[in-house]
């Protein structure tokens, strides 16, 4: 067991700390309890919400159709509940007390308001679930009026925007006294520094998401007679967009973290990383024009400003991590001597340890399958090609389940043995995991990509229209889509459900480890402890990054083209 | 390491590789050659949204589709009895959506522009024209009107993609397309 010392003098009454024997970093013993909280509560939504996600995939498969109409709905309106805000904000509250307390030797700011925070975050989780399966509140998780949800639907929503507002500034407040109690030097840890983004981007959203929450509350209450429904979703999905750029901020740090501790990857240049992260700040709130691009009387002046992020200046910034993590990766594989040819140093990467292989699947699949799809479909005219069709939930399963789900199950393999201090359980199952689930996402991002392109619409119970008075017929290739996504589907569920397995499985009766031993089981790099002291990665050549790169650009550069060709093709709009 | 604080105190006064820069300087152009594309499609293209809309009230909306459909009525679809409208080429073409259909169908002319307005009774909904696909938000309280001029003859379905309730997926809609003089 680590030495566990009692450091109440220095760090205020009830800090407790011990210390870290793979990263040397003190842990204090409430950040870690908070920290354990919040990732199996992510977890436990994760579950509901992933077997939501497999219930839908398999009813929208023609052949099977497996739930009614009226179950289709509310288990759709559970899954991107569960999943999108439960699932994700929970873990993402992990990441930033890791990030701050752990990454900064520091404790936990108030951590009786922080079991707080949990608390409200899991009675508002609960209440939405609640809300939905009672059957009244079928209104998806977006809740556009006019269409209205039972008021403990939204309260729900609210509890658990409080709860992660608190979060958020509990983490604040931890950097404030990590930085007066001098428990680091000079500047922040990059990670921490992404983390950081994080937060401050998910207080502008969850601001957003009460000023249009709480009137539509007081609303399904009767007390508002009238929510417009363009206001609505404009300053919605202030809150929806731009706590995506919460989940990309938490796993493009997540990333940084990962190639850290296995591969003792240190950034290229800190200052080109965090001056990417700090292009998220700066304009990310704009987002919300991604969809309204289609909506009524908005100017198209507006739109191309605000969709485009001011000239995709905050896309820059996800180009510039898509070059530097992975050359910060071959850098520190150069070192260790992997520098054959161009890609030695990715051919001999640890595929085996899932914390690696999640990550490197994240980020490659975030690039390819949702960051250029996202620019596509967030183009102002090429959005009437796609609006609302599955194109859409096919791009952002590139991003928020290839993406942060992925990364966030990488990160997970090391939390799991750095903060519950346990072996992960069935290792061969663990080594296939990332695979499997990786490419079951794929799957169903590019098959409902795929169905969007021939025009099948999302939320939809039947393309077969049996019940429409006037009959439509959609393609034998759209059907043969949506069967394909399906069997995606069972595969990425199968994925998620190993996951799920072994996390539990080994926090629970997972081998306790310690000292020296933890390192080796952790297969993380020799480096890893001492890798502070070494020179600038950036002197190093970096072919392998290049090549990859270049790929990437040409790839982005034909899409983004081959969809213009596509939209000139259509009847002519003015 | 990423984990750790920056080497350099200064990190922001580090010096910068040269591969990192010039990938920094093409992502800033590719943006700019997309943002401008956006606006020369403007210009130059073809499938634009003219952005043209009125506050409305639903009733009052219903009121003068139906008004119009009377006018310009060409027969009834069997199957549904939803009333087959024929706007005057050129002229206005009023859709109605309403839980749960496009209402009424539209027989346009090939080749002829229409001014196509579009708007709801109740809901938020989904105009999807297949396979042409061409896909529009609709909400109720605003009139949005677009030009649209068919460039191909036949039938063609509309679907509702945005979620309406339970009967979501049986609201459709036609919009006919007949050569020039056609009946
Ligand atoms: C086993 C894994 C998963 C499967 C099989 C799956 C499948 C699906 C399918 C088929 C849809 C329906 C599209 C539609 O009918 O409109 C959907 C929607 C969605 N999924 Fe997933 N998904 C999975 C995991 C996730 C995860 C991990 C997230 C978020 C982190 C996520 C977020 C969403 C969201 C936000 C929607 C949109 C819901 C809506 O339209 O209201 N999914 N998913
Ligand atoms: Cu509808
Ligand atoms: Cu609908």
């Amino acid at each position: 067991m680590a030495a566990i010392t009692d450091a109440a003098g220095a760090a205020g009454v009830g800090a407790r700390f011990r210390t870290c024997p793979v990263t040397g970093l003190k842990v204090e013993r409430q950040a870690e309890l908070l920290i354990r909280a919040n990732a199996v509560a992510a977890v436990v939504f994760l579950l509901v919400g992933g077997l939501f996600g497999l219930l839908v995939a398999l009813t929208r498969w023609p052949a099977v159709h497996l739930l009614p109409a009226e179950w289709f709905y509310i288990v759709l309106t559970g899954h991107g509940t569960n999943v999108l805000l439960f699932w994700i904000i929970f873990f993402e509250i992990a990441v930033l007390y890791f990030a701050s307390a752990i990454l900064l030797n520091c404790r936990l700011a108030t951590p009786r308001l922080a079991w707080l925070a949990f608390a409200l975050m899991v009675i508002g989780g609960m209440m939405v679930d609640v809300a939905v399966l009672q059957g009244d509140s079928t209104v998806m998780f977006t809740s556009y009026p006019p269409m209205q949800a039972m008021p403990h639907f939204y309260l729900g929503l609210i509890l658990f925007a409080v709860g992660a507002l608190v979060g958020c500034f509990i983490f604040f407040g931890t950097l404030v006294i990590a930085r007066e109690e001098g428990t680091y030097e000079g500047s922040i840890p990059l990670v921490t520094f992404g983390a950081l983004t994080a937060a401050i981007i998910a207080v502008f959203t969850i601001v957003s998401g009460a000023i249009i929450l709480i009137p539509t509350f007081l609303w399904s209450l009767g007390i508002i007679s009238y929510i417009d429904p363009l206001m609505y979703k404009l300053v919605w999905w202030g809150l929806g967009h731009s706590s995506q750029q919460v989940n990309v901020s938490a796993h493009v740090s997540m990333w940084y973290l990962i190639a850290a501790i296995v591969l003792g990857a240190k950034p290229l240049s800190e200052k080109v990383s965090r001056t990417a992260f700090f292009l998220y700040i700066l304009f990310l709130q704009l987002a919300s024009a991604h969809h309204l691009l289609v909506e009524p009387g908005i100017s198209s002046e507006w739109k191309i400003f605000n969709t485009s992020y001011a000239m995709y200046l905050a896309v820059l910034g996800s180009l510039i991590h898509g070059m530097t993590v992975p050359g910060a990766i071959e850098a520190a594989q150069r070192k260790r001597g992997f520098t054959k040819g161009a890609f030695e140093w990715l051919r001999k990467a640890p595929w085996g340890n899932p914390a690696f292989a999640g990550m490197f699947l994240s980020l490659v699949m975030f690039g390819f399958l949702g960051g250029i799809t996202g620019v596509v479909v967030g183009t102002e005219q090429l959005n009437l090609i796609m609006h609302n069709t599955l194109y859409v939930p096919g791009h952002f399963h590139g991003t928020v389940v290839a993406g942060t789900t992925l990364a966030f199950m990488a990160g997970t393999y090391l939390l799991v043995p750095l903060m519950f201090r346990r072996e992960i359980m069935f290792k061969r199952l663990a080594q296939w995991q990332p695979y499997l689930f990786g490419l079951g996402v794929a799957g169903i991002s590019l098959f409902m990509m795929g169905a969007g392109t021939l025009g099948v619409p999302r939320r939809h119970w039947d393309i077969t229209f049996s019940d429409a008075v006037i009959p439509y017929e959609f393609s034998p290739a759209a059907i043969l889509m949506m069967t394909l996504n399906g069997l995606s589907a069972i595969m990425a569920a199968i994925g998620g459900f190993a996951f799920i397995l072994i996390v539990v499985c080994s926090i629970l009766f997972g081998k306790r480890v310690d000292g020296a031993e933890m390192r080796k089981r952790l297969d993380v790099s020799p480096l890893a402890g001492a890798v502070g002291q070494y020179g600038s990665a950036g002197t190093i050549k970096l072919p392998g990054t290049i090549i990859l790169v270049a790929v990437f650009f040409v790839a982005f550069v034909l899409y983004y083209y081959v969809n213009w060709k596509y939209l000139a093709q259509l009847w002519p709009l003015r | 390491m990423a984990i750790h604080p920056p080497e350099q105190r200064l990190w922001w006064k580090e010096h910068v590789e040269r591969t990192e820069i010039i990938w920094i300087a093409v992502a800033f152009v590719w943006g700019l050659i997309m943002f401008s594309t956006m606006i020369a499609w403007h210009v130059y293209g073809r499938q634009n949204l003219a952005n043209e809309a009125y506050r409305v009230r639903p009733e009052a909306y219903v009121a003068k589709v139906e008004t119009l459909a009377a006018t310009y009525k060409v027969g009834e679809d069997g199957a549904s009895g939803v009333p087959i409208v024929r706007p005057p080429p050129g002229g206005d073409a009023y859709l109605l959506a309403r839980i749960w259909q496009w209402w009424p169908i539209l027989e346009l002319e090939k080749g002829q522009s229409y001014r196509l307005h579009l708007s709801s009774a109740d809901w938020q909904h989904g105009f999807s024209l297949q396979p042409v696909n061409i896909n529009i938000q609709v909400h109720p309280g605003y009139e949005m009107i677009l030009t649209m001029t068919p460039s191909e003859a036949g039938e063609f379905g509309i679907v509702c993609n945005e979620f309406c309730g339970i009967g979501h997926h049986t609201m459709t809609g036609r919009i006919r397309v007949v050569e020039k003089g056609e009946k």
